[in-house]
């Protein structure tokens, strides 16, 4: 599946959000997208998968320019985690699951027994077996998320975007959602692109980064070619370094002071 | 209890329950005396006395047939809003269709309109209207650029004022009219006549279909416009059409009965209570419990004070909904979504 950004442009009224982006991304990579408040992250993810339609470029999906494809077509194969609000109407976690197969269902038709596979499975690996039943109304925001998460498995996409995944999530569930994640991804070629602020988790989980800086691209590269003191001082104005781990012989961005606003 | 298992033993209930109120509305005479069911079967059935076919057939049987027209459609519509806006709150009337309506009857009430037999004027400027303020508010909604929910609840809530005002400035100067016009708001299933009826049948049974058939986008749009986008629902589409069935079904139904209120809002809920939020469910049994709920209205409305005549049907659906609706708001309101 080749799946690629070309000079995109969008503009919320007369306000540029976006100014020429272009980003090929490789089959099965984890790509984690940077930048400060209001560079336009959530803007690039809800292009991709059409739920914005850019003002000048294409997002091209395995050489069709997605604005020819359905929102359904596109749901087949692009799965996103939203940032999520409140829901108020009382789902329960695996109502909320199995709507994940919806893109492959027809309008009245019901579940297929390889649905129920998919969702029963998309549970268990976000351990959620024991909700079920739960109403989703009553749940946390970080168990809200969790769902969602099981929900954008169980579409069984080709390429998954996380808005800030790890926003309402506890600390060792934010490295269990990115671990999970890391490992679809490993086993069947999962195409993952994670908008983040989560400069620690970004860095040691994804193959390459993007920094957005200004509305355009800054940087891209591995972390390392990325992560720089220098970049890092110019886009989220912090002293930080990026540094290995030793206890688990990872990388990892060890953020020491902010440098406050000049 | 499983799902399954509550939707059937739901499904049953409620059919049980929506022959007894067919039964009892059709069973109603005149003042507190009715028919037992047995000579309403015959009376049906061509077996009668030449007086209770009369009455049974004549009398009783398109008030009924309008009632279960009318109650499942502003039942289904309010399904269908309350999960377009994400608003336990939402009903069939939220884009101001209700005072929409109710400026085309009225206008048809006091003035004589070349063309069209004044008779059927108020029905027709009704839905003339009801559709007008559709496209009002939507054209207003729109002209940020995206339509967002929010923006729809708020010029709903601002064309609806408007409309009111234009409704109350015409029954100021309605004169020998104003009674014509208070009626007709209150809302009357007796207004409408076979020849209404055979028009109100094809709108209703087709938008409803239509309808109940967004059950799954709807679902998702429950969650937010976001998720419904992510899960492959063209959320635009699925919204104005949605808008444009329901205005429908409304305008068909309150053009010939008036407004009625409390149906859309009430039965939803208590469908959900019982059997959860997924359209699939709520959406047809809300057309069953609908119809029940105005049957048995209308039949309270006949008999609750005779000395008065018949209560308007707005009036009795209303004081019974209200309550109830009461009730969902303080006791149960995690299950309906207002925590």
């Amino acid at each position: 599946m080749s799946f690629e950004v070309k000079d995109l442009r969008y503009t919320y009224e007369d306000y540029l959000v976006l100014d020429g982006i272009t980003l090929p991304i490789s089959d099965g990579e984890i790509i984690g997208i940077l930048g400060p408040n209001g560079c336009g992250k959530t803007t690039l993810l809800k292009n991709l998968n059409k739920n914005l339609s850019p003002k000048g470029g294409v997002v091209m999906l395995d050489g069709q320019d997605i604005q020819e494809l359905t929102k359904k077509e596109i749901a087949g194969k692009i799965a996103a985690v939203p940032q999520t609000n409140e829901i108020h109407f009382a789902f329960t976690v695996r109502d909320i699951v199995a709507m994940g197969r919806m893109p492959f269902q027809s309008m009245m038709g019901g579940e297929s027994s390889e649905d129920s596979r998919i969702i029963d499975d998309a549970i268990e690996k976000t351990g959620l077996s024991g909700y079920r039943n739960r109403l989703i109304n009553t749940m946390s925001g970080g168990e809200r998320q969790r769902v969602i998460i099981a929900r954008a498995i169980a579409q069984t996409p080709q390429i998954l975007l996380m808005d800030e995944p790890t926003l309402h999530l506890d600390i060792s569930m934010q490295f269990d959602a990115l671990k999970l994640v890391s490992s679809i991804s490993k086993e069947n070629g999962m195409t993952v692109v994670i908008v983040s602020h989560d400069l620690p988790l970004v860095s040691r989980y994804c193959d390459r980064i993007v920094m957005i800086h200004d509305h355009r691209i800054f940087a891209v590269g591995t972390p390392e070619e990325v992560l720089t003191p220098e970049n890092m001082r110019t886009v989220f104005n912090v002293d930080a370094d990026l540094v290995m781990d030793e206890k688990i012989g990872k990388r990892t961005v060890m953020i020491h002071d902010s440098l406050g606003r000049p | 209890m499983e799902s399954r298992t509550k939707t059937i033993i739901a499904v049953i209930v409620l059919v049980i329950a929506a022959v007894f109120c067919i039964f009892k509305d059709l069973s109603w005479v005149s003042a507190n005396v009715s028919y037992s069911f047995q000579e309403v079967w015959d009376a049906l059935i061509g077996n009668g006395s030449w007086a209770s076919e009369r009455i049974v057939r004549d009398q009783n049987a398109p008030r009924v047939v309008a009632g279960i027209l009318v109650g499942a459609g502003l039942a289904i519509t309010g399904s269908a809003m309350q999960a377009v806006f994400r608003n336990p709150l939402a009903s069939p009337y939220i884009l101001g269709l209700s005072s929409g309506a109710s400026l085309g009857a009225a206008a048809g009430i006091i003035f004589t309109i070349p063309f069209i037999p004044s008779l059927i004027a108020s029905p027709i400027l009704a839905f003339v209207t009801c559709f007008i303020t559709m496209a009002l508010v939507y054209t207003m909604a729109r002209a940020g650029g995206t339509v967002r929910t929010e923006t729809l609840i708020l010029s709903g809530v601002a064309v609806s004022s408007l409309m009111s005002a234009l409704v109350s400035f015409m029954t100021f100067i309605s004169g020998d009219k104003l009674e014509g016009i208070v009626f007709w708001t209150m809302g009357n299933l007796g207004n409408a006549d076979w020849n209404e009826i055979a028009f109100m049948i094809p709108v209703i049974v087709l938008c409803s279909f239509l309808l109940m058939y967004q059950a799954k986008p709807l679902n998702a749009m429950m969650l937010g416009d976001a998720h419904a986008l992510d899960l492959g629902v063209d959320v635009k589409k699925v919204r104005l059409f949605v808008l444009v069935l329901s205005t429908l079904v409304v305008a068909a139904a309150v053009s010939f009965v008036g407004v009625i209120g409390f149906i859309g809002l009430v039965i939803p809920h208590i469908i959900r209570i019982l059997l959860g939020p997924d359209n699939r469910r709520i959406m047809p049994l809300s057309l069953i419990g609908g119809a029940c709920f105005i049957l048995i209205c209308d039949y309270i409305s006949h008999v609750i004070a005779p000395q008065f005549g018949t209560l308007p049907i707005g009036v009795t659906t209303a004081l019974i909904g209200a309550p109830i609706f009461v009730y969902l708001l303080i006791r149960r309101r995690r299950e309906v979504g207002w925590n």
